[in-house]
């Protein structure tokens, strides 16, 4: 859905000249590739308009409730998110590479650098992975099902079951100890009342932008498959271009998306 | 037999005088699988009729449920114990009137004239072979189906009461399987949308032909463009929140549901961020084709080409401002307040557009043909439907209208007396060239007067008894509400055969049809410049550009009953 119709099967039965690549209703090259360039440029606007729900969501949520947001972000790993950070912009900067060699009919750079950005966005969700699975065992976990582990002084298997479902856990300050060592012992402070909206809106935040990660490792996988077949040349890098363009998308809102959860409180 | 012609679309390089689109290869697989936008323009219009009448037999069973009212009913109680199914007449009026708005409003009236006529037209008009992304234009094609799929499975698994408009907290606590195929539904069919106005607006801005500014294009493409421009912005926020709403729905993430501190007033101002937007999506590119039809039907240039070229973007603007007026009711005063003087914003673009219509066929030489009837009943209703849309917009007088059907009135004036009858109003008008073949005439605008009739039956009494208080989506009614209901019901049915009677005469034509000229109406527009049906490519030579409301370029030719262009050798012929 990122990239232009490129066809070459498609009818051209009354046209001469036409390279393989330019599709049959388009009169020549630079026309194929500007529609390419709008289309994506369109698409990305649809795609920050997609996720401004969700910043909206978390405005709203955190201008009328500023101590959920303190409180439950101290349970997210800061080093893993600046990690990521540092992955994704890494990942972005050979993506621009790799259009660069595109236009310059590097193949070998091109299969190198499109190849390292797919390492890096499989990094990614390794990374994720991790925190992911962190926050479910510790039933740090949206909504209603937010249900803090409490580990006591001196244990380390999860012991007793505190904090009851979202609403009801309300105003507990019993002794909560951290569940994870990092952070600066949160479970000591009173869990505020629908904890859980923090963890929901932490969700969808990152699960969606984690889909938009897995859509590009699709997208990617294609360029690397027509990059080692040859078809990329500075006559034709429309794909690669566009591609690009979506890559750098995810990658800005996940440079949004770490401060606004990580870094606040 | 599909594989044995499917590569007869490569070999025909030499076009035969009668090739055509329908003609160039042949079998299940070539269509299913086609990138032409012709033929994804009429499997769309297909769909979007077959979304149509269903929608239209979910109102005439609630239309011959309300015709009784207390304490009869039409409907009767499921009780069908071997398959589970337990359902009161009063649960079935409220999956009927559901289904009835989200069957019409997502799968029929918002793809109507766009996804169907659009995608036939808009290349052509602008002499290009196809849209930009044709495999994106099948791919949205596809989407639909899955979308119309999904609200199929959401009858089967549950049903849906919600209304269309899935509003927090009911849906999040009600019908687990409907809601949540529903929304899917919804989801997949805002994506269709969202690739539908992503291709016209590429299309719009880098294939137009040398000659053809912004300025000499067609009102029809002005209109499409800005509603391209609201699909694309507005149609992302429907797919979060109703992506939310699923997740709301399934894990119970307290976004929406105050159970767990959600607040179900943020999925209305959601919703209703798309969802005003779209009642645009909706009426400006039926504006479009009324534009089309009242300057070729009265054989006048267009008054005021750039008034209404950039009313159509003044309302793709102001309808992203004044979604708050949907809820009136549930927001604070101030903002009541402000939505409320936005509102009527609106109104001055869609007046600008009236004023330029009428002033169009002023001294217009005016062809009382089926379409611009069509258009005539449009300038009537929409008129009658823009004007009650000025007392919801008050703020006092809403509090009062409500959700009455004052409100459902108001509505099906706008989009069924606006969007409906344009919409049918565009396919007699291009019929002939998406077929080839010219309908019956007479019958065709006896039926079309009947819709106009009938349609006014059906939906005026809704004014009065809303005004009255009677409120909207209730299946019960007090006695004096009865006479309005049994005469709208009335007027419903015979509204419905109208409809079945003008789809008839359209099929009929396919097969009794007389051969369609190339230009039977004398529009100067580019699409009658090749024949009818098109060619697989639209043009073997590249048209040449004009004024596209130059009507004096063609003249009547009565030996083929069509328009050619006029010679400019021959300065005086005789027109008819």
């Amino acid at each position: 859905m990122t990239t232009v119709a490129t066809d070459p099967q498609s009818d051209h039965s009354d046209h001469h000249d036409h390279p393989a690549f330019l599709a049959h209703h388009f009169e020549n090259p630079e026309q194929q590739y500007d529609s390419g360039k709008l289309g994506i440029w369109l698409f990305l606007v649809t795609e920050v308009l997609f996720f401004s729900g969700l910043f909206v969501a978390y405005i709203i949520y955190r201008y009328f409730n500023p101590e959920i947001f303190i409180y439950a972000d101290d349970f997210l790993d800061v080093r893993l998110g600046f990690l990521n950070t540092i992955i994704l912009l890494f990942s972005s900067l050979t993506m621009a590479w790799a259009v660069r060699n595109a236009q310059l009919n590097q193949k070998l750079g091109l299969i190198i650098n499109l190849s390292l950005t797919l390492v890096c966005a499989f990094a990614f969700l390794g990374v994720k992975y991790v925190e992911y699975s962190h926050k479910f065992h510790d039933g740090l976990l949206p909504g209603k099902h937010f249900n803090p582990v409490v580990h006591h002084e001196g244990e380390d298997g999860h012991a007793a079951d505190h904090g009851a479902e979202g609403s009801a856990a309300a105003n507990e300050t019993s002794e909560h100890e951290s569940s994870e060592g990092i952070a600066e012992h949160p479970a000591e402070k009173p869990i505020p009342r629908n904890a859980g909206i923090f963890f929901s809106i932490y969700f969808c935040m990152t699960g969606l932008h984690g889909i938009h990660i897995l859509f590009g490792i699709g997208f990617i996988t294609w360029l690397l498959v027509r990059a080692v077949r040859g078809e990329f040349n500075d006559q034709y890098f429309g794909p690669v271009d566009y591609v690009g363009l979506y890559w750098h998308l995810v990658d800005l809102i996940w440079i949004y998306l770490f401060p606004l959860l990580y870094l606040i409180g | 037999m599909a594989t044995a012609h499917e590569s007869t679309t490569n070999e025909t390089s030499a076009h035969s005088a009668d090739e055509n689109y329908l003609t160039a290869s042949y079998g299940l697989k070539s269509w299913l699988l086609t990138l032409d936008h012709k033929r994804i323009g009429m499997m769309y219009l297909m769909g979007v009729m077959g979304a149509f009448f269903l929608g239209g037999v979910f109102a005439l069973i609630l239309r011959a449920e309300l015709f009784l009212g207390t304490p009869k009913t039409v409907l009767f109680d499921l009780n069908i114990e071997s398959l589970g199914i337990s359902m009161t007449a009063a649960d079935m009026y409220n999956q009927m009137f559901t289904l009835h708005g989200a069957v019409m409003t997502f799968l029929f009236i918002i793809p109507s004239v766009p996804a169907a006529l659009g995608n036939f037209i808009l290349p052509i008009m602008i002499g290009a072979k196809d849209v930009a992304f044709p495999r994106m234009n099948l791919c949205s094609f596809y989407l639909w189906i899955g979308g119309a799929v999904c609200f199929l499975l959401a009858i089967v698994l549950g049903g849906l009461d919600t209304g269309w408009t899935f509003y927090a907290p009911y849906s999040t606590s009600t019908s687990f399987g409907g809601v949540f195929a529903a929304l899917c539904g919804a989801f997949i069919l805002g994506f269709s949308s969202i690739f539908t106005g992503l291709n016209f607006i590429v299309t719009l801005h880098t294939m137009r032909p040398p000659g053809m500014n912004w300025f000499r294009m067609p009102l029809f493409l002005w209109a499409l463009y800005a509603t391209a421009i609201i699909q694309l912005l507005a149609t992302p926020v429907l797919g979060i929140t109703v992506m939310l709403l699923a997740v709301e729905r399934v894990l119970g993430i307290g976004i929406f549901d105050p159970q767990y501190g959600g607040d179900p007033v943020l999925f209305q101002h959601f919703f209703w961020f798309y969802s005003h937007p779209a009642v645009y999506i909706m009426i400006v590119p039926a504006m479009g084709v009324i534009s089309e039809l009242i300057s070729t039907f009265s054989r006048k240039h267009i008054f005021g080409y750039t008034f209404i070229a950039y009313s159509s973007l003044a309302i793709a603007v102001f309808g992203f401002l004044v979604w708050g007026h949907h809820m009136f009711t549930a927001s604070s005063e101030l903002g009541a307040a402000v939505f409320s003087l936005l509102t009527f914003s609106v109104s001055i673009p869609s007046a600008i557009k009236v004023f330029n219509w009428l002033a169009t066929m002023y001294k217009g030489s005016i062809d009382l043909r089926t379409p611009m009837l069509y258009a005539l009943s449009f300038l009537a209703l929409f008129t009658i439907g823009g004007l009650t849309g000025l007392f919801l917009g008050t703020l006092a007088t809403d509090v009062h209208l409500h959700d009455t059907y004052f409100v459902v009135a108001h509505f099906h004036y706008v989009m069924m007396g606006g969007t409906l009858v344009a919409f049918l109003g565009g396919i007699h008008y291009w019929w002939p060239k998406m077929t080839g073949k010219m309908y019956d005439e007479k019958w065709a605008s006896i039926f079309a007067v009947g819709i106009f009739l009938f349609f006014n039956l059906t939906f005026f009494p809704q004014f009065i008894m809303g005004s009255r208080g009677m409120p909207r989506r209730y299946y019960n009614y007090v006695e004096e509400y009865q006479i309005y209901h049994q005469i709208s019901t009335i007027g419903a049915f015979l509204l419905g055969m109208s409809l079945l009677g003008a789809a008839i005469v359209l099929l009929r034509s396919l097969k009794n049809g007389e051969k369609a000229p190339a230009n039977p109406w004398g529009s100067a527009t580019l699409e009658w410049k090749c024949t009818s049906p098109p060619p697989h490519n639209n043009f073997d030579n590249p048209p040449v550009v004009g004024d596209p409301y130059d009507m004096q370029s063609v003249v009547y030719d009565p030996e083929i009953k069509g328009f050619v262009d006029r010679k400019p050798d021959n300065p005086n012929p005789a027109t008819s």
